[in-house]
């Protein structure tokens, strides 16, 4: 069960901020992007299976097209042949949207410091969350995905139209 | 019967006589070498032949040689005779200046891959191959990787601060 | 939207009678990052032109940097799956270029590593054909048995998923007690689950239905593909490097080779399957015969190699030589032989080889993974040439892709 917000109770009404509601059912409903890639995406597999579930976050469906989700879980060594699928597939997905790094590839590259990789995902799409491990086990996602969770629930209603997240966007090159 | 070494060089050199040279065995696997010109018919020649019959091609990859000059990449490859479980080494040396290798697809739809793969990474031509274009890199790269003149990083990052990884900084 | 660079319509596609369907890098169904740029006429595929390399990570070039212990965390990402098998095969490969023989402890230690990661490699396969064909419930009823291995690799290197086991010569450390309780514990419980699964699946009509007939090959031309592995049983050919080249003892266990006759899904599924069976019965007879080992060599867990094998921790915070070994290995002051070996192993989807060119220096001058995914994946436009959409996409998730080994 979720907590309730901070807020008047009285009876038969209870009244609190729009930003804490929204929040509240915004975190506990996170449908999920698998952009799975490479081993870390056996470890999602192993994550959204019976023993790690991941559904009792609220992420029961993994909704594999961008303009039904909400988060973008990366997993896996983006090389710079995928960089442009990766941003593609960012473009796609509707506002309010958040992005999270799961691994080492995806969050710096890795162990990968060659000329075909990627080094970090950051360099392409704007990252909220970065899940360290090569691969992180289950439960460090699972964390990652409970930090994601209190982002998108003290998220202001106003971010998504304030200069300062345009201002990050401009810096990707996103319009 | 099974088949030995000494009949495999003997069969390869009464059929090709000075061509095939450099015979050893490493490891128990005999490796010879032929001039590029006569690659496709040594593969055909052991093939076809009743009592070699090398008919499935395990590997094929190539090896830059940079100190060899004239002998710069060697295209090597690997064969298997799988009813009398024999393996063999098969080494074709060019220039690096004309890297051209005639090709091995219509002998073995294995190697339509493996020679794109050996051409992306170093640049070997395969003469009659039906789609020679890059295979794992982007396809707007300009340079061979795999050759010993280029590095394994990126040379176009600025984030990384080479002082720390005791290379001598630039930022 | 800016640059679409990835499909790439041919000339005068308006007029054309057939659609072109980018089956592209991400997709639900690819399990992995495939493209395929398919010629559709309606729900049919008339060609398909496969693109690789979206997850190319230049493995060769960054193993002539590395010495040899550092290059086993590379193989590890090889065939993820099942990554015990790959160390094992690398260390196979430096052992059989340097010359050393492993007790015959070690190499039954191996034999049971090796097929537990092959069995967890089928697991995988064998339930995403049925999570593409409809059946969710298999994969997650399986993914569960997969869990009881990850613990069982984590009692002995730590890792769950790329697991670094292992060094040249034998393992780092003695399988604990705890490790053999928990192996016990999947071979009392893991024959219960794969029966039942075999019940959902090998005569279920809707199963057989869609994978009969589906994405077929013939055994010449598999050869000629250079298949081997399960894809290549399927087809008809008895080839298991386990057979042909005994590494590791093999030789000493009794297990039989499952072959199928069309080479079509529904076999793939069929070898996969009893594949899991033999590798259980070998994981108890390799069991049987460590217990059976008494007296001092049952302590034994690496060769008697100092220059190669690096050592214990506790050995080097302790004993001198040990130090000095230890040193002597990581600063790459060892003696390597020059020359070249070629080695292979049975890896879950086929013949794994390893090219090792040494010029004796710390490094490899060249180190080749000969990786049967990619090559096999050549034939995947002659496979689904005619069938619907639908079938080429169980015919990919059967033939076991992984990713991470088609494009090293």
């Amino acid at each position: 069960m979720a907590d309730i917000p901070d807020g008047h109770m009285g009876e038969g009404f209870f009244a609190t901020k729009l930003s804490e509601v929204v929040g509240l059912a915004r975190k506990n409903s996170i449908w999920p992007l698998p952009f799975a890639t490479s081993c870390c995406g056996i470890e999602f597999m192993a994550t959204a299976a019976a023993h790690y579930d991941l559904g009792r976050f609220g992420s029961e469906r993994m909704a594999f097209t961008p303009r039904q989700c909400d988060l973008m879980m990366v997993m896996g060594t983006i090389s710079k042949k995928m960089a442009p699928v990766v941003k593609q597939v960012y473009l796609q997905m509707a506002e309010p949207r958040w992005v999270m790094a799961v691994g080492a590839c995806a969050s710096s590259g890795g162990i990968f410091d060659t000329y075909s990789v990627l080094q970090g995902i950051d360099q392409v799409v704007p990252v909220d969350v970065y899940v360290p491990g090569c691969p992180p086990r289950p439960e460090a996602i699972l964390d990652g995905l409970m930090k994601v969770q209190e982002l998108v629930g003290q998220e202001s209603l106003r971010r998504r139209n304030s200069d300062h997240y345009k201002a990050l966007l401009e810096s990707y090159g996103i319009q | 019967m099974s088949l030995t070494n000494e009949q495999i060089q003997l069969k390869l050199q009464e059929k090709f006589g000075e061509q095939v040279s450099n015979f050893s065995e490493p490891f128990g696997m005999l490796t010879f070498e032929a001039p590029k010109e006569q690659n496709l018919k040594v593969l055909q020649f052991l093939f076809d032949d009743e009592t070699l019959k090398f008919r499935f091609l395990t590997d094929l990859q190539a090896v830059h040689y940079p100190n060899d000059k004239g002998r710069e990449l060697a295209v090597v490859y690997h064969l298997h005779n799988l009813v009398d479980n024999v393996r063999i080494r098969f080494k074709v040396f060019t220039d690096i200046n004309t890297p051209d290798v005639f090709t091995a697809t219509q002998l073995y739809s294995s190697a339509n891959w493996m020679e794109r793969e050996t051409y992306d990474f170093f640049g070997v031509n395969f003469v009659g191959h039906p789609n020679l274009k890059r295979i794992l890199n982007v396809d707007e790269m300009d340079y061979f990787p795999m050759r010993k003149e280029f590095p394994l990083e990126d040379q176009s990052r600025i984030d990384k601060d080479d002082e720390m990884f005791g290379r001598g900084g630039s930022i | 939207m800016s640059d679409v660079q990835n499909i790439l319509l041919p000339e005068g596609s308006i007029e054309k009678k057939t659609i072109t369907l980018n089956v592209g890098p991400t997709h639900p169904a690819t399990h992995g990052v495939f493209q395929n740029i398919m010629e559709m006429d309606g729900e049919r595929v008339m060609s398909a032109e496969s693109t690789v390399g979206y997850i190319h990570r230049a493995f060769e070039k960054l193993a002539e940097r590395r010495p040899l212990y550092q290059i086993t965390p590379i193989t590890d990402r090889l065939n993820y799956c099942s990554s015990p098998i790959n160390n094992i095969g690398w260390h196979l490969t430096c052992e059989k270029l340097l010359g050393i023989q492993t007790p015959k402890r070690v190499d039954y230690l191996r034999v049971i590593l090796m097929e537990l990661a092959r069995i967890a490699d089928h697991l995988i396969c064998n339930s995403i054909v049925g999570v593409d064909t409809g059946a969710f419930s298999g994969f997650v009823y399986l993914m569960e048995y997969r869990e009881l291995i990850y613990e069982i690799y984590e009692e002995i290197c730590g890792s769950r998923l790329t697991t670094n086991i292992g060094r040249i010569g034998g393992f780092e450390r003695n399988f604990t007690p705890t490790a053999w309780e928990k192996l016990e514990k999947f071979l009392k419980e893991y024959p219960k689950a794969l029966k039942e699964f075999e019940n959902l699946f090998t005569r279920n009509r809707i199963f057989i239905d869609r994978t009969v007939g589906c994405g077929p090959i013939s055994a010449e031309r598999a050869l000629n593909y250079g298949f081997t592995g399960p894809n290549l049983r399927a087809a008809g050919v008895d080839y298991d490097v386990r057979v042909h080249s005994p590494y590791s003892s093999y030789e000493d266990f009794d297990f039989i080779v499952p072959v199928g006759t069309t080479g079509d899904t529904y076999d793939r599924y069929l070898v996969r399957n009893v594949e899991m069976w033999q590798s259980l019965s070998i994981i108890e007879q390799a069991y049987q015969k460590i217990q059976n080992i008494k007296g001092a060599d049952a302590e034994v867990y690496h060769a008697n190699v100092p220059e190669y094998y690096l050592p214990e921790k506790k050995d080097v915070y302790t004993s001198m030589e040990a130090l000095i070994w230890h040193f002597k290995i990581i600063m790459g002051e060892i003696e390597m032989p020059k020359g070249e070996v070629y080695h292979s192993v049975e890896g879950a989807n086929g013949e794994l080889g390893y090219f090792f060119i040494s010029d004796g220096g710390r490094t490899p001058y060249r180190l080749h993974f000969r990786r049967p995914c990619f090559i096999y994946y050549q034939a995947y436009e002659e496979l689904i040439k005619g069938s619907m959409l639908s079938d080429a996409i169980v015919v990919m998730s059967s033939l076991n892709l992984i990713a991470g080994e088609l494009d090293a």
